[in-house]
């Protein structure tokens, strides 16, 4: 791992706001990254030659994450799901996603096996991270994804709609009916949706 | 380390032979060096140019990209050479790093590429040698002064208001801008006129007139035609008090508005009026009474919120406080030393001016600025040689701090003809964003017609499909999937409020219209322009609508593939007014005349009794879909 923190002080006191503090962040090698990952090196090339032209720092903050996030859903306000978002992907929680973070969160997505990728969304989803999906977590969540429609949708939105489909799903998801979904009654419930099953094949050409 | 050093290292290594007598200890076990192979050449491709270096050359910085197995993230088996997609002529300079150790900075580069460059590269600019430095950091000093301008231009207040404001804000609006609305141009001319008219009537005033029948002294106008004057006053103050009040009203910071400096100008200017009033009319009280008046003459201030170029002179000799400080200091200086000077020098004369120091302080002021009024001469000999060293000299002091004082108003002034110039085309530029954000939202709605239109009849799509890039296609895809997610669709605003005021509408038996003639579909395989033009219809005859709908009721036109089969929508449930290439008919519907509604043989369903006026227009067209129309009831 190569972070180096460069920090520079000016001789001169009038100067001051000139004092940069530069944390540049090296990738691990390239070998490295392709043993941990299920993309070839071509792939993680050009994945790095994106993500270096964006953010040269070699790390991705909260506030760059929302923008670009934001630029793919004009109509509504996307902020709230990027930021549950970033929280998946910055694995460290150190609120920077560096290039390892990105590309190993991708690798699950889309060559990880089935249940990698649940495990990612349950991940997702539980915001505190303390194994258990509750009500309010989701409600958030599915808050958080209404939002990105916007206020201009069809039908509008009346009524409590988020809730509806918060119930809806964990009428579904909690087997056991005790108001928290766990990972195993997540995976369960996933599987036997065939929809669902279907549906996570679709992106695997994304890149 | 520093670059050559490397290269050192193995000699000190070698001079280490030198300790081995007198080591206390063994030496350690030296490092093996497991890939100690011979230097190689790089080839470093960018952008078409092809550099050549030394491994190690790169190898000398290993925190930087160059240096770093970061790389390899850019290396090309094919043909063994790293590329990079960037600036060749600024490569240049980076290597002309690794190679010398020294970081120029190119002077016809633009500060910023220069920094992205660096940035990419992992260098810290603070490498940059002395001989470049300080050019790098006036221009990168001035670059973010001129950034900061901008982002506050940007954030100007020309910005249209927030809906939600407050008749007070508007107020303050309309006050700070009057640009922004008829009303406070009025407002804004008003007062500035009325300033002039008080201005005016205060120089005149004191204009001798011709004197009253029966009297000889000429007499001041403001005395003859006391009472016009008079009038003149209590109108232009009422008109400031009044103008003052609102202002107050309308501040949202009241305290930091009554310690600002215009309003303290215009307290100034009116109070003088209010205190002649409630003085009595006694003559000891009255001297004061007229020296108030000379206050009136600050009512000329009050045009710095019509002048800009007032204000900027008022904000330049802010900002020179400290050379005219430093005039100020240094003509005292010399005033003091010349004369005490004059005054010893002149003081044998007989009958001379110069009786005390104080006295010669007149004398040396006007001839330092080359005045010399000649009511007070020297007439000895080193008086007047003393004099003329006072007269040469207070050319100099003068004239060295003024250049400054220049310099800072024009660098003011043109900073402000460009922050106006900014503003003027923030509109466009606004506007211009907003075009492109509704473009990348109409595309999409598109996109999902053609995806309707897919279900139906593959043929003519692949034309209209294809005219978009693959990134639009994966996007309007992500799209599509939120709105299975959330199972609802994204519309426009004009549908939205349309379908929300047909809605509050309510339900009344109204005349029904009709699609007038149900066009046949020959051309509509992407036809884009029919379809912009059914967009830009649709955009402006919804707005026609919106009024005629009070009257028509609720006109809701319905498309769908035949696919849906819930159609028959009994709930009367306010649909998408999709735009596609079958708008025009739509679009011509709601401009025409309501016709009776006529069913086509194809599809003659029975109108349901309950609901009267609900008819069911199918067309013939290539893609099968179904029109139907609905009135509410």
């Amino acid at each position: 791992l190569g972070v180096c923190v460069c920090v520079s002080k000016n001789v001169y006191k009038v100067d001051d706001e000139l004092e940069m503090t530069m944390v540049c962040h090296r990738p691990e090698g390239l070998e490295q990254l392709e043993a941990q990952t299920n993309f070839t090196k071509r792939e993680l090339q050009v994945l790095y030659r994106g993500f270096k032209n964006e953010c040269p720092s070699g790390v991705v903050n909260e506030e760059t994450f929302k923008h670009i996030y934001a630029q793919f859903f004009p109509h509504g306000d996307a902020s709230n799901y990027a930021h549950y978002l970033f929280n998946a992907f910055d694995s460290a929680h150190n609120g920077s996603i560096k290039f390892e973070d990105f590309v190993m969160g991708l690798s699950i997505l889309l060559r990880g096996s089935v249940r990698e990728k649940l495990q990612w969304t349950f991940n997702l989803y539980d915001i505190n991270r303390d194994g258990y999906i509750n009500k309010e977590e989701m409600t958030e969540i599915v808050r958080a994804i209404y939002d990105m429609m916007g206020k201009y949708t069809y039908p509008a939105l009346k009524g409590d709609v988020p809730k509806q489909h918060v119930d809806a799903f964990f009428q579904k998801m909690d087997k056991n009916k005790d108001g928290v979904v766990t990972l195993e009654e997540f995976i369960l419930a996933c599987q036997e949706d065939e929809n669902m099953m279907r549906s996570l094949q679709l992106f695997e050409n994304v890149l | 380390m520093a670059a050559g050093v490397a290269t050192w290292l193995p000699f000190a290594r070698a001079a280490a032979v030198g300790w081995l007598p007198l080591a206390k200890k063994t030496m350690p076990k030296p490092p093996v060096d497991k890939k100690s192979r011979n230097d190689e050449i790089l080839f470093v491709n960018v952008s078409g140019l092809r550099f050549q270096t030394w491994k190690n050359t790169l190898d000398r910085y290993p925190d930087t990209l160059l240096g770093s197995s970061e790389k390899e993230f850019f290396y090309n088996e094919d043909t063994q050479e790293y590329f990079f997609d960037r600036d060749p002529e600024m490569f240049r300079h980076i290597l002309n790093f690794y190679r010398t150790g020294k970081l120029h900075y190119p002077r016809h580069e633009c500060i910023q590429a220069f920094d992205e460059e660096l940035a990419f590269y992992g260098i810290v600019p603070e490498i940059i040698g002395d001989c470049c430095m300080e050019e790098y950091r006036d221009r990168k000093k001035e670059n973010q002064e001129r950034l900061a301008e901008d982002t506050e231009a940007e954030m100007a207040t020309d910005a249209p208001l927030p809906p939600g404001s407050t008749s007070r804000e508007r107020l303050w609006r309309a006050f700070e801008n009057p640009h922004t609305s008829t009303m406070a141009l009025v407002f804004y001319y008003v007062t500035g006129f009325f300033i002039a008219v008080s201005v005016i009537a205060n120089v005149v005033e004191t204009v001798p007139c011709r004197p009253l029948k029966g009297s000889v002294k000429d007499l001041p106008c403001g005395e003859k035609y006391s009472l016009a004057f008079f009038c003149m006053d209590t109108a232009c103050v009422l008109i400031f008090t009044f103008e003052y009040l609102m202002r107050l009203f309308a501040a949202p910071s009241r305290c930091k508005f009554m310690r600002s400096v215009m309003s303290v100008i215009d307290v100034v200017a009116i109070m003088p009026y209010y205190i002649g009033l409630v003085m009595p009319e006694n003559e000891d009280v009255s001297g004061a009474f007229v020296t108030l008046r000379v206050f009136r003459v600050f009512r000329i201030f009050k045009f710095s919120r019509h002048s800009q170029g007032l204000r900027i002179l008022g904000y330049t000799l802010k900002s020179c406080a400290s050379e005219l400080g430093f005039l100020l200091f240094s003509l005292t200086m010399a005033i003091i030393i010349f004369a005490t000077v004059m005054f010893y020098a002149e003081k044998g004369t007989k009958g001379t001016n110069f009786t005390s120091i104080p006295a010669s302080f007149w004398y040396t002021i006007v001839t330092m600025t080359t005045l010399g009024y000649g009511d007070m001469v020297p007439n000895t000999i080193a008086g007047k040689i003393f004099g003329s060293i006072c007269s040469l000299s207070g050319v100099l002091v003068i004239a060295l701090p003024v250049p400054v004082i220049v310099s800072n108003f024009s660098r003011i002034y043109h900073q402000n003809q460009r922050a106006d110039k900014m503003r003027a085309q923030q509109k466009v530029r606004l506007a211009r964003i907003r075009l492109a954000k509704k473009g990348t939202t109409n595309a999409f709605l598109q996109y999902k017609e053609q995806r309707g239109i897919q279900d139906g009849d593959s043929d003519s799509t692949a034309l209209c499909v294809k005219n978009r890039s693959s990134f639009e296609h994966q996007h309007h895809h992500l799209l599509h999937c939120l709105e299975k997610t959330t199972n609802h669709e994204f519309t426009d605003e004009l549908t939205y409020s349309e379908m929300c005021m047909t809605e509050s509408v309510g339900y009344r038996t109204s005349r029904s219209t009709s699609l007038s003639s149900q066009q046949g579909l020959s051309s509509s395989c992407c036809p884009r322009r029919a379809k912009r033009r059914a967009i830009r219809l649709a955009n402006s005859t919804v707005s026609v609508s919106r009024g005629s709908v009070q009257e028509l009721d609720t006109l809701q036109v319905q498309k769908s593939a035949t696919g849906h089969q819930s159609r028959s929508s009994l709930n009367a449930k306010t649909e998408d007014m999709k735009l596609n290439c079958d708008d025009r008919d739509f679009t011509a519907a709601i401009i025409s005349i309501p016709t009776p509604p006529a069913n086509t043989p194809d599809e003659s369903l029975p109108p349901s009794p309950g609901i009267p006026g609900i008819l069911r227009n199918s067309r013939s067209s290539t893609y099968t879909q179904e029109t139907v129309k609905i009135s509410s009831l």
